[in-house]
C-alpha cells in the first residue's frame, strides 16, 4: 500500500525551492564533515558537527590509533567500513601515513576506536543533511 | 601523542557523541541542546557506575 511521505508543507516547499542535485548534501557531508549542512546554510549546526567530528579523528590519531588499511577477516573489514566514513579526513591520512601501524599501548587502542566512531558519526551527519535537504526531517 | 586518562577519554568521546546526536536526532536548538545534555550524563554517568559494579565484581 502506498503511503505517503510526513512532510509538513514548510518543509515540503524549503525542499522545494532549493534546485539542484538533491544528494549533493549527502555526498559533501560524508567528504568533509559538515560540509552537508554548509551547503544547506545551517552554518552553527555545520559548524559544531565538523568541530566535533574532526576532533575525534585528530584525538584518535593523536592517541596513536591505527588507520585501517585492509580487509583480512571480518573485524577489520568493520573498522574499515568505519574508518571510510570519515570520507576525505580518511584518504589525506592514509595518503600521508598518518596513524599508527600496530596497536601497541592501551591508549592507542582507544585512539582506533576515536577514529571508528568518528567515521559512524560523520555518516549520520551527512544523512542528517541529506534529510533536510528532502524535507524528511523539517528544520 | 596525547596520553588521556580513561576517564577523559570517556569524557572527551561523550562531548563529541552527545554534540552529534543532539543536532541530528532533534529539530529544535532548544530540544538539540536537551537531548545533547541528556546522552552526555548518559554517556558519563553510565561508564561511572559500570566502572563501580566492574570495582565491586573483582574484590
Amino acid at each position: 500500500m502506498a503511503t505517503t511521505p510526513n512532510r509538513t508543507p514548510a518543509a515540503g516547499s524549503q525542499a522545494a525551492s532549493q534546485g539542484g542535485f538533491v544528494y549533493l548534501p549527502l555526498i559533501a557531508g560524508w567528504l568533509v564533515p559538515g560540509a552537508g549542512h554548509f551547503l544547506l546554510r545551517k552554518w552553527y549546526r555545520g559548524a559544531l558537527l565538523a568541530a566535533s567530528i574532526i576532533g575525534m579523528f585528530a584525538m584518535g590519531l593523536a592517541m596513536q590509533g591505527k588507520l585501517y588499511a585492509g580487509a583480512h577477516d571480518i573485524l577489520e573489514l568493520l573498522g574499515l567500513a568505519g574508518d571510510l566514513g570519515n570520507g576525505l579526513l580518511y584518504i589525506v591520512s592514509r595518503a600521508a601515513g598518518l596513524g599508527a601501524e600496530s596497536v601497541q599501548v592501551t591508549v592507542a587502542d582507544w585512539g582506533q576506536r576515536f577514529i571508528v566512531v568518528a567515521g559512524m558519526l560523520n555518516v549520520i551527519a551527512a544523512i542528517d543533511a541529506h534529510n533536510l535537504r528532502t524535507g524528511r526531517k523539517p528544520s | 601523542m596525547i596520553n588521556p586518562s580513561h576517564f577523559s577519554a570517556v569524557v572527551l568521546f561523550a562531548l563529541f557523541v552527545s554534540t552529534v546526536f543532539g543536532i541530528t536526532m532533534r529539530e529544535t536548538p532548544r530540544r538539540m541542546l536537551r537531548y545533547g545534555l541528556y546522552c552526555f550524563a548518559m554517556f558519563c554517568g553510565s561508564a561511572i557506575v559500570l566502572s563501580w559494579v566492574m570495582y565491586l565484581i573483582a574484590r
